[in-house]
């Protein structure tokens, strides 16, 4: 039978190991990715058990999640982080895993590295105990967050047990306005389909809008698949993710780089592929992003206004915009470029590429931070900082009053001391603006890079279009 | 991992949608190495009062919900991160179902790896099942896993669906790792192949 299938679809069926009569497949994995706060419950797992990793050669460690992103010469002071990062080195090196730890130029966020080291690939399956894994979707590699069970899984096995997704395939067309970036984009599209419109679906990413972006936007796209609730998103590999991966320290080489791009060029959706949802949009249509609430999918545009819960008919929606609009401390009606903020955060593996440290920075270029804001810039990589510096981007935004800091998820999570206080409020080019996310009590917005720029730089939400 | 067999228990009426991983257990409480001891600071924003009092609005701090080993909640429970640490303090503090209109992917296989049974119904009878949960002590309801049923406090019974695989686990304990490993052959079959097809 001459079935067409989509680009999921095949590499679904390309790792199948055994299939079980309900459907439930084992499939097996050739990437994973493991950090310090979801893996120390599965090596004491397997150590129970007397188990060894199964590919230690498929498997890369890094410190990401606690790391101080101040001054890393000493030891860390809080207790509890050092423990996490001390078991991690522990573990990797009584297991035989690669690990980038702390003082390794090469550390960074997960989601950050893999794609760097050339660890992540096409056609791969990738996965890590973390939700944003999902990122490395933007090399057509099938990958999705699991928890710490599942970890252990993969470690002793190299495989998941896992049921397919369905298909779901977002496409925008059209050329994106002056001004616009991949994270107003994915922004849109999650406001278009709610938190849960993905649920149960891998999201294939489609359109000129789409095919347009770098690397570095791809994944800030997929990254952002899993707040629309999809396990995984995906872009077909082309030109733009081969000239991205060509001599990455971990990339296939010689003969075999030729064999893995002609296979590479097969990973598409066959014309007349049927998706079980689709959903489209016009970029032109797309206007710079900004959160109001606590879901990513609480989002309007720069020029819209906090909505308004008397104007919600479901019961349920209404409650949760009232609870929303209380913790933020934000009233219906109010402009949201008349939002002030204390603080802006450039960072996480959503946005701390060199693109996006490029693009605040040319924002930032000869002006100063407002008074009374704290401005952060915390690289994703060492690497990406190493690299900014030589370009001179960490001067422009020390000079402007940013702090320039080492790589970590950071504020992202306030894990490590990078915390809002109770009631501060941040533009944020993070992913999560959960009740707390930030640090108790504090109150993000989520944007992209030049939004958070131009942010830090007026002390309220700000058209970065109005900057120029 | 524990068996899940049949429960009875007062079930807690939790009527908000897209409980994210944050509330249930925020992130500075993932600093741990251990899998326990996590119950006592489940949806600390929602049970604690920034001084660490009990905010008494809040379902599990009222007295007929103290012990409540089922929660009633609102769609797309579970939504955020990928950490187990919130199965683990659901199950820490005594909770062994969750019953929702839907529930975020991850979170419902977290969720089952460790024994806790997610139970999808449709809007209508989580609705119905939220409001005998208003009624506090008298909210006992009885979970049949086997039979895939579950009676409500006036004896009504909801029939529910359940992924045959997953049941298996739950009402054996299975380790899904010692069940994988009796495969180890097909896997190594699958990886000589693989390093034939694609030696990079
Ligand atoms: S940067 Fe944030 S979202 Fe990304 S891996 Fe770190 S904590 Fe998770």
């Amino acid at each position: 039978m001459n079935e067409t299938t989509t680009l999921y679809d095949k590499i679904w069926n390309s790792h199948i190991v055994d299939k079980q009569e309900d459907g439930t497949c084992l499939i097996y994995i050739d990437r994973h990715l493991v950090h310090e706060v979801t893996s120390p419950q599965a090596f004491a797992g397997l150590r129970k058990d007397g188990r060894s990793v199964h590919r230690t050669d498929l498997t890369l460690a890094v410190a990401d999640h606690n790391v101080p992103t101040t001054n890393r010469s000493g030891v860390i002071k809080d207790k509890e982080s050092r423990i996490q990062i001390e078991a991690l080195e522990k573990n990797c090196s009584d297991f035989g895993v690669e690990l980038y730890s702390m003082n390794d130029i090469r550390q960074g966020i997960c989601h950050v590295v893999g794609p760097e080291q050339g660890f992540t690939l096409p056609g791969t399956t990738l996965v890590c105990g973390d939700s944003h894994t999902a990122t490395h979707g933007a090399f057509g590699s099938m990958s999705f967050g699991i928890g710490t069970s599942e970890v252990e899984h993969v470690l002793a096995t190299q495989t998941l047990i896992l049921q397919k997704c369905r298909n779901m395939r977002v496409t925008v067309n059209g050329n994106l306005p002056r001004g616009i970036t991949a994270k107003d984009l994915i922004l849109a599209v999650i406001g278009k389909i709610g938190t849960a419109g993905g649920t149960g679906a891998a999201i294939e990413f489609s359109g000129d809008a789409f095919k347009s972006l770098t690397m570095e936007g791809r994944m800030t796209v997929c990254n952002m698949t899993i707040e629309a609730g999809a396990r995984v998103g995906l872009f077909a590999p082309d030109e733009t993710t081969f000239e991205y991966l060509k001599g990455r320290p971990k990339s296939p080489k010689g003969g075999a780089w030729e064999l893995a791009v002609n296979y590479w060029q097969t990973l598409k959706t066959d014309p007349g592929a049927k998706f079980d949802e689709e959903v489209a949009m016009d970029a032109s249509e797309i206007s710079p992003q900004v959160t109001w609430g606590t879901s990513p999918e609480d989002v309007t545009t720069i020029d819209g206004q906090v909505p308004n819960p008397a104007d919600i008919e479901d019961e349920n929606r209404r409650n949760k915009m009232e609870r929303s609009l209380e913790y933020m401390g934000l009233e219906a009606g109010t402009l949201m470029k008349d939002i002030k903020i204390n603080t802006a955060f450039i960072g996480s593996c959503t946005n701390s590429r060199i693109e996006d440290i490029r693009a605040a920075a040319d924002v930032v270029k000869g002006r100063k931070v407002a008074n009374g804001v704290q401005a952060l810039v915390v690289p994703g990589s060492g690497l990406i900082k190493e690299l900014a510096e030589q370009e001179g981007l960490d001067q422009i935004f020390v000079e402007a009053g940013f702090e320039w800091r080492e790589a970590g998820c950071s504020m992202c999570l306030a894990m490590n001391a990078d915390k809002l206080k109770p009631g501060a409020r941040a533009a944020s080019t993070s992913n999560r603006n959960f009740e707390g996310r930030q640090g108790p009590g504090g109150r993000t917005h989520l944007v992209s890079p030049a939004m958070a720029a131009a942010a830090a730089i007026t002390g309220h939400l700000t058209d970065v279009r109005d900057l120029d | 991992m524990e068996k899940f067999d049949k429960l009875t228990s007062v079930a807690a009426p939790l009527p908000l949608i897209n409980v994210d991983t944050d509330m249930i257990i925020p992130a500075r409480f993932l600093k741990t190495i251990k899998r326990t001891g996590l119950g006592a600071d489940l949806f600390s924003t929602l049970r604690f009062n920034e001084d660490g009092t009990d905010r008494e609005n809040f379902v599990l701090n009222k007295p007929a919900y103290k012990d409540a080993e089922i929660l009633i909640a609102g769609e797309n429970f579970g939504c955020g991160s990928s950490r187990e640490h919130a199965p683990w303090a659901l199950l820490d503090y005594g909770i062994k179902c969750i019953i929702a209109p839907s529930f975020a992917d991850i979170f419902y296989n977290n969720s089952s790896k460790n024994g806790i049974l997610l139970i999808q119904l449709p809007q209508e009878e989580v609705d119905k099942l939220m409001e005998d949960a208003e009624r506090g002590a008298n909210s006992t309801i009885s979970i049949d896993l086997e039979a895939q049923e579950i009676t409500g406090p006036d004896g009504g019974v909801i029939k529910f669906d359940v992924d045959a695989f997953k049941k298996n686990c739950l009402l054996n304990g299975l380790d899904d790792i010692g069940l994988t490993l009796q495969k180890v052959d097909k896997i190594k079959e699958f990886e000589a192949r693989k390093k034939i097809a694609q030696p990079w």
